[in-house]
């Protein structure tokens, strides 16, 4: 077994080189994860140098550090927050105790499904992501892709990082179990739906990253608020991380739409076909994949009512996002919520018991982050003169999961018959001719500074280099 | 250097709300909390933004590293930040004259305050004395630690002396101020500074925001084998116009008694560092409290003297003040041996004396500074107030072309390698 200089090539802040116990579990997982990249990761790769971001310290100057690296080289690191010795819980039902070093006996199996059930889709994402560098629509928008993926990579160390020490036995086996598991196999798949699904195209990724992602920064800030001290420190610089992802959809779905509106003003036209003839992607096509990849992300924030939110957060594992910004009580006994339901064929607001409803809480907050995202790609429209807006779905458009899955709904919110959704649906999700058309696009563009005919430029580079920087080098 | 005079301008730290996805990275990586958001915006405080660049590269977007010319009076405010929807333009050079005229009634505006923007200007640039000024440390740097301790996780220091340094009875106050850590982390640098968070709340009932201050103890303390740390501060009874003021800040530190509790963040700065490798050079400028890290890396130099390391490498001081009095550390400078620092004073307001600035100094010595710039064992560091910073360097490109050196190579490779470094505010 080769040996690992732990400071070098495994940077961190856990006293790595001093843990013999976590190094041999480590040692162990290492070569099975290198396989995993090579197996499953970013497709045919191998060779490349890529402009890279690495963190080898929290600090501000050391999180960031770039360089050309290959990407089976790069140093995934593990890294928790700076602490506070003396921190305390600030939720639930051991509020004022101290935060927990160590992981008390009773919450340990749901600590350790919370952990399994975070860090599965680290891996899901790059998985559902390795096609997409042989379409990449630039050099800049390729070496954004390999960022988000070895960053996902360095996010299921961490994950893997708090199963090897807090875990024992059953932690080393839960981490092999996230290398095995793969998205969209039938007999062994990823834990969450939306992690099953496949990222055909580049406007999906986009999608995919502002949307998805997105629900990934609202489940590390709330675990982030965590009793369990050394999670709460871990995601919260996995959140620095995350930041660059809804990055890369943000910017991706805006300069789609500021590409489309300029074929649509130089062909003076809102007709479809016409700007799928230019090479653009039609508003209505990015509206539609807006709506799936909405409706399927906010389905990941589980149930509208749960019992396990509510042990979740009264045993102080998993609090609310921005919990210390919130000014209740924070034990949120005997305080309600607003869900909806489906009450005769129709949609009632109802008042249930706020610990009851704490995924309804986040997905609330996460619609909102989401829409004022969206607000800003309207902008774009906005400042090209189109008249077109983008829109969010209502909640209950389209939902699997939860009281809302049984129920028809257009995307403005009107309960509909099965009759109206089958005859409406080509209208409100994506079709096979859209995935098709979009598909007919996704050529590779990778000279320095070009980019593909449906996609406009960003408006600056990474790190302060230029657009035209070269991104990737093809070894 | 003339103390009085200050910056009517300044570059303002901003944010691009079209590029800003809203992900409060900069605003959780902020060291001195300058950085808060609404709904709409995030935005950057420029009363409390010290441009130490922390947030820059966490940006995800890039839209953080925007910077805006603009009169200290009329700096952006973060309501006026909220609203925006896009960037404003600069400030063209007929609007800024005509503000800059009216802000400080007359008086022509200085250079920007923050250095740290990358000039963007088109057209013909002016004399631009902060592009030479590295982002990197000389690479036989000490590795520095940095943001140890932020706002929200403030240590506490002890106070353990407290030194009027400037001679008795003289109106200007700076004080030599030590404090101790105890058994709490805080390794410093020479070069590098520290901030102090007065206690209480400001006019707005909003807690006071730290100010910076640079360390002017080697790296072992001021009390070689202790925990402590000292600093150099000047009390402040003026603003920048001239007219009557109390600073927060500097008269709290310089009120402090030993045993009070002082809360203490940083450190603060990764690159103005100083070589330790023989026969290193250091040529150090600066005025007034500007001496402080100077102090720092001489002592350094001092207690290493008799290892006999650094007996090939050069230290050179070129230090201003209005006043002899006004000059801290004056007395114990006189008694360093010639053979260890080049010393060179200059003092704008003796009386019966000629008016003299540190730049007139180097033109004087600007058979030796040749010697040291083509050598590429020599760093130069410069602090004090930010109206030297131009004249300063500017004397530098001279002694550089007047010796037959080609300043554009040195200046960029001094840049490059970390060998000069600007701290002026």
């Amino acid at each position: 077994m080769s040996t690992i200089n732990y400071s070098e090539k495994i940077p961190n802040n856990v006293n790595l080189g001093e843990d013999r116990t976590l190094q041999r579990a480590l040692e162990g997982w290492q070569p099975n994860f290198i396989h995993w990249w090579d197996d499953v990761g970013p497709d045919n790769s191998t060779n490349y140098e890529v402009y890279l971001r690495t963190a080898v310290s929290v600090d501000p100057q050391g999180w960031a550090q770039f360089g050309h690296v290959k990407m089976r080289d790069y140093r995934w690191g593990i890294f928790l927050n700076p602490g506070d010795a003396n921190r305390e819980i600030h939720f639930g039902d051991h509020k004022g105790e101290k935060a927990w070093q160590d992981i008390p006996g009773e919450h340990r199996a749901n600590l350790r499904r919370i952990i399994v059930t975070q860090g599965d889709t680290e891996p899901a994402s790059v998985e559902q992501q390795r096609h997409l560098g042989l379409t990449a629509p630039s050099m800049y928008d390729m070496r954004n892709l390999f960022q988000i993926n070895v960053e996902e990579g360095r996010h299921l160390w961490a994950m893997v990082y708090l199963l090897h020490k807090h875990f024992g036995r059953d932690g080393r086996e839960e981490a092999e179990a996230l290398l095995q598991r793969q998205s969209g196999d039938v007999d062994n798949p990823r834990i969450l739906g939306a992690f099953n699904e496949k990222t055909p195209d580049w406007l999906a990724f986009f999608m995919f990253t502002y949307f998805t992602d997105r629900d990934g920064k609202f489940q590390l800030s709330a675990l982030a608020e965590s009793a369990f001290d050394p999670l709460a420190r871990t995601t919260k610089f996995m959140l620095t991380e995350e930041a660059h992802h809804m990055f890369v959809g943000e910017s991706g779905v805006s300069r789609v739409l500021a590409r489309t509106a300029a074929v649509m003003n130089e062909l003076k036209t809102d007709d479809a076909q016409k700007v799928r003839a230019a090479g653009a992607i039609d508003l209505g096509t990015v509206q539609r994949y807006l709506n799936f990849h909405y409706s399927v992300t906010i389905d990941l924030f589980g149930a509208d009512q749960s019992s396990n939110a509510a042990t979740f957060y009264s045993s102080g594992l998993k609090g609310r996002y921005e919990e210390g910004k919130r000014t209740d009580d924070h034990v949120l006994k005997g305080q309600t919520y607003k869900v909806l339901e489906v009450h005769n064929g129709q949609l009632v607001e109802k008042d249930v018991p706020m610990l009851n409803a704490l995924n309804e809480v986040l997905r609330d907050d996460f619609i909102k982050d989401s829409m004022a995202g969206v607000g800003r790609w309207n902008k774009v429209l906005e400042k090209a003169g189109v008249p077109t807006r983008l829109t969010v779905p209502h909640k209950a458009f389209n939902r699997q999961i939860g009281a809302l899955a049984g129920i028809k709904m257009s995307p403005d919110g009107r309960v509909v018959s099965e009759a109206e959704w089958a005859a409406q649906k080509a209208e409100w999700l994506p079709t096979p001719e859209d995935f098709a058309f979009v598909a007919s696009l996704m050529g590779r563009v990778v000279d320095p500074g070009k980019f593909a005919g449906w996609i406009a430029p960003p408006v600056m580079g990474i790190n302060r280099q230029p657009v035209d920087f070269e991104y990737v080098r093809f070894g | 250097m003339d103390m009085a005079v200050d910056a009517g301008v300044i570059k303002q730290h901003l944010i691009d709300p079209e590029i800003c996805i809203r992900c409060n990275t900069c605003e959780a990586t902020c060291p001195v909390g300058a950085i808060t958001h609404d709904d709409n915006n995030y935005v950057v405080r420029a009363d409390v933004c010290n441009a130490c660049m922390a947030c820059i590269s966490p940006c995800p977007t890039g839209s953080i590293d925007n910077w805006r010319t603009v009169p200290l009076v009329r700096a952006y405010s973060i309501e006026e930040q909220f609203t925006w929807e896009e960037l404003p333009s600069e400030l063209t050079p007929e609007q800024l004259s005509a503000a800059g005229i009216d802000a400080s009634q007359g008086l022509p505006a200085a250079e920007p305050v923050l250095a740290a923007s990358p000039d963007t200007a088109a057209g013909e640039a002016p004399f631009n004395s902060a592009a030479y000024g590295a982002t990197v440390p000389p690479w036989s740097a000490a590795r520095a630690f940095a943001n140890l301790y932020g706002p929200k996780n403030a240590t506490t220091a002890t106070v353990v002396g407290n030194f009027n340094c400037t001679e008795a009875g003289f109106e200007n106050q700076t004080h030599h101020i030590v404090l101790d850590f105890g058994s709490m982390p805080f390794p410093v640098l020479e070069g590098q500074s520290i901030g102090i968070i007065p206690p209480g709340v400001d006019a707005a009932g909003k807690p006071h925001h730290a100010r910076q201050y640079s360390v002017a103890s080697p790296r072992n303390g001021e009390r070689p084998g202790y925990n402590n740390l000292s600093l150099t501060v000047k009390r402040v009874t003026q603003d920048h116009q001239g007219k009557p003021v109390r600073g927060v800040a500097s008269n709290y530190v310089c009120d402090l008694k030993v045993g009070d509790k002082v809360q203490v963040i940083g450190p603060f700065g990764v690159s103005f560092l100083m070589p330790n490798h023989p026969r290193s050079h250091i040529v150090m400028i600066c005025t007034g409290t500007g001496s402080a890290p100077m102090r720092a890396m001489t002592e350094w130099r001092r207690r290493l003297r008799k290892t006999g390391k650094f007996e090939g490498g050069k230290l050179m001081l070129f230090f201003g003040a209005r006043t002899q009095q006004e000059l801290p550390y004056f007395g114990p400078l006189q008694s360093l041996p010639k053979d260890f620092i080049d010393i060179n004073f200059a003092f704008s307001r003796a009386p019966g004396q000629p008016k003299h600035y540190v730049q007139d100094r180097m033109r004087e010595r600007a058979a030796d500074l040749a010697l040291l710039l083509k050598d590429p064992h020599s760093h130069f560091y410069v602090c004090g107030l930010k109206s030297m910073e131009e004249g300063v360097v500017l004397a530098l490109r001279d002694v550089a072309t007047e010796a037959g050196l080609d300043w554009d190579t040195i200046g960029a490779n001094l840049k490059l390698e970390g060998r000069l470094h600007l701290e002026t505010y």
